[in-house]
């Protein structure tokens, strides 16, 4: 004598799947035409001109996005203090690999001119991984705190975080160090500049006329392979994580923390796993935009860079790999080649306006995704679980279209 | 079972310990309770919703609590999953006190449950919802994971065929293991949610309503499946049930509580006689 529940029927009117539809061969193919594109595209500009700078700057702003991803994507926490990573892995850089220490004379793995500077000068190989080490200490300590809350409680206990993080880098120079009189955690706004090139044991292709691996402010192509490189090695982390033990921990946690639980998942650790793999992702990117700047200044770590990173997630698909990849692109050369280079090249009276259209970058910026949000709210790749979730409350009505008032 | 059947079955042991964790199994002496909750209450603000219950769980048996609406039904089956705390009393598990213990360790010992209102992992298939199930018996971390070692990779296969393997064991076709969980029958639901507690392989299952909208036949089915487990993987099966048919076929022993208090305890025939527990369902006579 069961009693038939009203949601028996529910389910067989609409089936969902998480095949996009897409023969996975078109998805490989595709990958590899963009991939070889991307490694190709330095040879059509030139090594120095403003658009090789602005890819560079969208291939760190993607790693970038794929950290943030890890969090706020796959294990749904929101994180609103990102941008203390990229301070902590530009900072890394800036204790590890330049003169700011004067009175060490620590060199290692680096050769040239560097070896008779004074200060700690690591290859930035080995920067990299102190920045990753420094950065999952960091996304543990932000970790731990939030893990006894949920939702917006988390997003603001990061935000909190981020900030903690810009008021350290500021005011660093005036915190002294135990070792050294000249000592001091940072820079503050003065920067810690210059920072050191990119080494890299690689042989050195001698052709004078290109100097292929040869890093320097005249010959922007090696950073540019090198960011693609830490792109393509962060998508293989992301998409191995993604599709692991770990990976199905996070959704899980992520659609019902209760049963998760309940299946042996432990939160605490799932959850800090996520926010150590995004701060050393972020780390990452923070090191080499440090390096490539050649600056580690206070005044870059503001709370507009966060959420700048967010936007690229949620505009590129929550949780979607390929996604966050174009969201980043996007976003960060609408932003850096888009509103000042070509919005730049408009007369000023075309529209009979009495400012530049630069002026309105930031209208701009949010009118463009204002657009998306609304026509494609789930993001311009959506994740397909994502994309689920989403539909399947719509179409349960759980949204609040009955109320009226 | 033939020789070559046997022989089989150690291989397939042997690979098992090989690949995922090995479980530690310990042994109660014959009669020893294999749960025992003592006066444990659970008091929400000002209210008592689980009040002073001792009770004991024997091995290899399938025991029942009902009650009315809001009797605290739930509330008890939280406090023995580890999602509250108990506000006083004892929970001992395997001889081992594991009061306020946290969820995924005391699923980790061997405590596994269901939930009232379906909680699958919607967007993941049967198969992934009962791999997340086996979260406890796997190692990879994060290393293992980036690089994908071969043991790493022999633990997926492995856990994906136990997956197949429970998923079959509780009746679901061949062709809804990939189907995403939202997609899935009310009926089918249940069973792949049972199929995921089944997976971190308990001692104790905990069902919480599992024949809630399901037909007579369904339930039917459910209660020859828990006969089934219990005597087939050796374990004990606590039910929340409202279905009196179901209960009062399958249990051993049924627990009536009302307003968080044990009223009745006994064997299923002797508790539908109790006149406390007929008022508590049907109100006071006369």
């Amino acid at each position: 004598m069961a009693i038939a529940n009203p949601t028996d029927q529910a389910p067989s009117t609409k089936k969902y799947s998480l095949d996009s539809g897409i023969p996975p061969i078109v998805g490989k193919l595709a990958f590899l035409a963009i991939a070889i594109f991307a490694i190709l595209m330095p040879f059509l500009f030139d090594p120095i001109a403003g658009f090789m700078d602005d890819s560079i700057t969208a291939l760190a702003f993607v790693i970038m996005a794929l950290g943030l991803n890890v969090v706020v994507g796959f294990a749904g926490l929101l994180d609103l203090g990102y941008v203390a990573f990229f301070a902590l892995g530009a900072y890394s850089v800036g204790w590890f690999a330049s003169g700011f220490f004067a009175d060490a004379n620590v060199h290692i793995g680096v050769t040239g001119f560097i070896t008779n500077i004074p200060g700690i000068h690591a290859n930035f190989l080995i920067v990299l991984v102190a920045a990753m080490i420094v950065c999952m200490i960091g996304g543990v300590i932000i970790g731990l705190p939030t893990l006894r809350l949920r939702g917006d409680y988390i997003a603001i206990v990061t935000l909190a975080f981020g900030e903690i993080i810009r008021v350290f880098a500021v005011n660093g120079d005036q915190i002294n160090l135990p070792f050294g009189e000249s000592a001091k955690l940072t820079a503050g706004v003065n920067g810690i500049t210059p920072v050191d090139q990119v080494q890299l044991p690689l042989p050195n292709f001698a052709d004078p006329g290109i100097q292929l691996f040869q890093f320097g402010q005249l010959n922007l192509r090696p950073w540019y392979w090198f960011a693609l490189t830490l792109v393509f090695i962060t998508l293989f982390v992301v998409i191995r994580l993604r599709d692991s033990r770990l990976g199905r921990a996070w959704i899980a946690l992520r659609e019902d923390e209760v049963a998760a639980a309940s299946m042996g998942v432990p939160l605490v650790k799932t959850k800090l796993y996520a926010y150590a793999v995004g701060a050393a992702i972020g780390g990452v990117s923070g090191a080499f935009q440090a390096s490539y700047l050649s600056t580690v200044n206070a005044d870059q770590f503001k709370f507009s860079f966060s959420i700048f990173v967010l936007a690229m997630v949620i505009l590129g698909g929550l949780g979607s790999v390929w996604g966050v990849v174009v969201g980043a692109l996007l976003l960060s050369l609408i932003n850096s080649y888009l509103i000042p280079d070509i919005f730049r090249t408009v007369p000023k009276d075309l529209f009979g306006l009495d400012f530049e259209l630069t002026d309105l970058g930031f209208g701009i910026f949010g009118f463009l995704l204002l657009i998306v949000m609304v026509l494609r709210p789930e993001g311009l790749v959506p994740e397909r679980r994502r994309q689920i979730e989403l539909h399947q409350d719509i179409d349960a009505g759980e949204t609040s279209f009955e109320v009226r008032t | 079972m033939s020789p070559s059947e046997a022989a089989d079955q150690s291989a397939r042991k042997a690979k098992d310990e090989d690949v995922l964790k090995p479980r530690k199994r310990v042994e109660l002496a014959p009669g020893a309770p294999l749960m025992d909750i003592e006066n444990a209450t659970k008091i929400f603000g000002g209210l008592t919703a689980v009040s002073d219950i001792t009770f004991t769980i024997p091995q290899n048996a399938i025991v029942s609590v009902i009650g009315p609406n809001g009797a605290g039904k739930t509330t008890f089956f939280n406090m023995l999953t580890g999602l509250y705390k108990p506000s006083m009393g004892r929970i001992v598990f395997l001889g081992k006190d594991v009061t306020g213990t946290r969820p995924d360790i005391i699923t980790r010992m061997g405590v596994a449950r269901t939930f009232q209102n379906i909680r699958l992992f919607g967007t993941m298939t049967a198969l992934e919802n009962v791999m997340v199930g086996q979260h406890t018996r796997m190692r990879a971390g994060v290393w293992g994971s980036i690089l994908r070692t071969p043991r790493v990779r022999r633990e997926e296969e492995r856990v994906r065929e136990i997956g197949r393997e429970i998923l079959a064991e509780v009746g679901m076709p061949k062709s809804s293991f990939d189907q995403l969980a939202i997609n899935l029958s009310y009926g089918d639901q249940r069973r792949v949610e049972i199929a995921r507690a089944l997976a971190s392989e308990p001692r104790l299952l905990l069902l919480d309503e599992p024949t809630a909208g399901m037909n007579p036949n369904e339930s039917h089915q459910l209660t020859g499946l828990m006969r089934k487990l219990r005597d087939e993987r050796d374990l004990s099966i606590l039910l929340i049930e409202h279905d009196m048919k179901v209960v009062m076929d399958v249990s051993e022993r049924v627990t009536v509580l009302d307003h968080g208090i044990k009223i009745a305890e006994g064997e299923p025939t002797a508790v539908r006689a109790d006149p406390a527990v007929v008022e508590a369902y049907l109100g006071k006579q006369g």
